[in-house]
């Protein structure tokens, strides 16, 4: 189910103003991507235009190809409705829906679009997404309670249930560990290592550990300055962008020398 | 010259210093500024007790004649029932303000989220403009309306309703123009407090979080889909403080009611037929100018029973709102 994302020549823009510029990337199937780079940079712009959430703010739009299994999301006549349901999202702060219970948070992208499911495959596919979120052991007991009431942690880990719950291909996360405490953050860290098994997975990320650690390959994205708009300037294999970076920019920002 | 400034005044500095601990915290509370301020605050929490409770205990005492008198105090067959004279007002009251409710809040919510959600932003800021300044329309403004303009346009409809939904309680009863009914007095109420509400409801709708709304997106939710899982959820405490905020206005409309409907003092539920019904304060404004002494007693009286009736809802309100934020 996981797929490879293909992008070229893609320009993001709010309004007037050019965010992002001439973005070409290839990204694998079944691998972890990590997105580093200074604040304003665009990266975490970029990552919303791969399942069209950048356009949901007002006036912001993008030019350009992005193909996930060979199809333009961009194509005429492709509704993003549709596209979002193929590519799962997980936020920087966690955001379970308040007013339902943990079950139904795992079901609601499932509720959606009036499908109806019997109860025994409702309770399968919740085992199976918290289970695949690992979270399972830890809230199999109080499925019926509100979402809210679990830890920042566990709250994250349920939007990434979620987001598995509707089988996509691929799982967009931006930064998903800012919120969340060391031992939280280790839990989805290994999390996002077992779930490369079945989906494409790009991060964004302003902690480089953390692209070091989960991420096959690397992309930096940098900025030259404020209201100039931001390049992916290099993507390569992790270990390679952390040893060896070709680029002097990635070097500088790697080395800490900015950003 | 710079330091022979700073001896002399150290001096007079340093004792407070050591002493700070003590005294810094007393003398932090005793700010003049802070002082005055919760003077003032407190002052106006407390008016609005002593207000309400003046109110309460001049419609008690000005009452009182009437209740004094009663055929349920004296017992006297005779003396005026206080009971059988308020409660086909009281029902009349809460009749048209549930009507005017029934009708008012889905399209209030209706309103609100199009201009939340809907709308482009050119269109959304001057309707919600508008309806802000419709909320500041004189009542006696849309009782005129009501009378002249929207009575006989009714009428059509009202016929429509009994000759084919008659068996309906409510659509029932003889129909005749021109339609003075609790029917077109509850349509005028409906849109005399829709304003409130939808402006009340748009604020609610506006601030949920935006992250909520990106949860649903990015699940691939539609727009309806969206709303329905997280605006409404989230405002369904506002939606409901906000109906009851029209609820307490349509329960105390004077004029609109007044310019509107044709009295009566029935517990009839046909809505359709004319002077079947009356509102408590239609009933004083009508009375009150004429009024003897006795007669003044009685609509006082009514008014004690609309004040402690408002009381009663807000409270529920209150109940309502609380129980469900925190769930």
């Amino acid at each position: 189910m996981a797929q490879a994302i293909n992008v070229e020549d893609l320009n993001i823009y709010y309004g007037d103003f050019l965010a992002v510029e001439d973005v070409n990337v290839t990204i694998q199937p079944r691998s972890v991507t990590a997105l580093i780079g200074p604040s304003g940079c665009g990266k975490s712009t970029f990552l919303r235009t791969l399942n069209r959430m950048h356009e949901v703010i007002p006036g912001a739009y993008a030019k350009g190809v992005v193909e996930i299994e060979g199809s333009n999301i961009y194509g005429n006549g492709v509704d993003p409705v549709n596209v979002r349901r193929r590519v799962g999202m997980v936020f920087q702060k966690p955001n379970p829906f308040p007013t339902m219970s943990i079950r139904d948070n795992v079901l609601a992208g499932v509720k959606l679009n009036n499908k109806r499911i019997s109860r025994a495959a409702a309770d399968e596919l919740v085992e199976s997404s918290l289970r695949g979120a690992n979270l399972w052991e830890e809230v199999k007991d109080r499925l019926d309670k509100p979402g809210m009431g679990l830890s920042g942690g566990q709250q994250q880990r349920l939007c990434i249930a979620r987001a598995i719950s509707v089988k996509p291909e691929v799982i967009l996360m931006d930064e998903p560990c800012s919120a969340l405490d060391p031992i939280s953050t280790l839990a989805i860290e290994d999390l996002i290592h077992e779930m490369k098994k079945d989906f494409t997975i790009v991060i964004v990320t302003h902690n480089m550990q953390q692209a070091s650690r989960v991420s096959d390959r690397t992309g930096f994205f940098n900025i030259a300055g404020t209201g100039k708009p931001g390049h992916l300037i290099e993507i390569d294999d992790t270990e390679r962008m952390f040893t060896n970076p070709s680029n002097k920019q990635t070097e500088d920002y790697i080395s800490g020398r900015f950003g | 010259m710079s330091s022979s400034v700073a001896t002399p005044s150290s001096p007079q500095q340093d004792p407070p210093a050591p002493a700070a601990p003590t005294t810094t915290a007393a003398r932090t509370a005793k700010r003049p500024g802070d002082v005055i301020f919760s003077g003032l605050s407190i002052g106006s929490g407390l008016l609005i007790f002593l207000t309400l409770a003046l109110v309460f205990i001049f419609l008690l005492i000005r009452s009182w004649p009437a209740i004094q008198t009663s055929r349920e105090l004296t017992g006297n067959a005779d003396a005026v029932s206080l009971v059988q004279y308020v409660a086909p007002l009281v029902y009349g009251t809460v009749l048209a303000a549930l009507l005017a409710l029934l009708m008012a809040v889905p399209i209030a919510v209706g309103i609100a989220l199009f201009i939340s959600h809907f709308a482009p932003r050119s269109l959304a800021t001057p309707l919600g403009f508008l309806i802000d300044l419709l909320a500041a329309v004189p009542s006696v403004v849309f009782g005129l309306w009501g009378g002249v303009w929207l009575v006989p346009r009714l009428e059509p409809l009202f016929f429509f309703l009994n000759e084919h939904l008659g068996w309906i309680p409510l659509f029932g009863g003889t129909v005749s123009a021109p339609m003075r009914n609790m029917a077109s007095a509850s349509v005028v109420l409906a849109v005399m407090i829709l304003p409130i509400i939808t402006a009340v409801t748009r604020e609610i709708f506006l601030q949920t979080p935006r992250l909520q709304e990106e949860a649903a997106l990015a699940l691939g939710a539609t727009r309806w889909e969206t709303i329905k899982t997280v605006v409404l959820p989230f405002g369904r405490s506002g939606v409901v403080s906000a109906s009851m905020l029209g609820l307490g206005r349509a329960l105390g409309e004077t004029m609109a009611v007044l310019m509107v409907l044709s009295p009566g003092e029935t517990f009839s539920l046909r809505i359709l037929q004319v002077g079947q019904h009356n509102t408590i304060a239609a009933n004083i404004a009508s009375h009150s100018a004429e009024a003897t002494p006795d007669v003044m007693a009685r609509l006082i009286f009514t008014g004690l029973v609309l004040f402690v009736f408002t009381f009663i809802i807000n409270a529920i309100a209150r109940a309502i709102v609380s129980r469900t934020t925190k769930s």
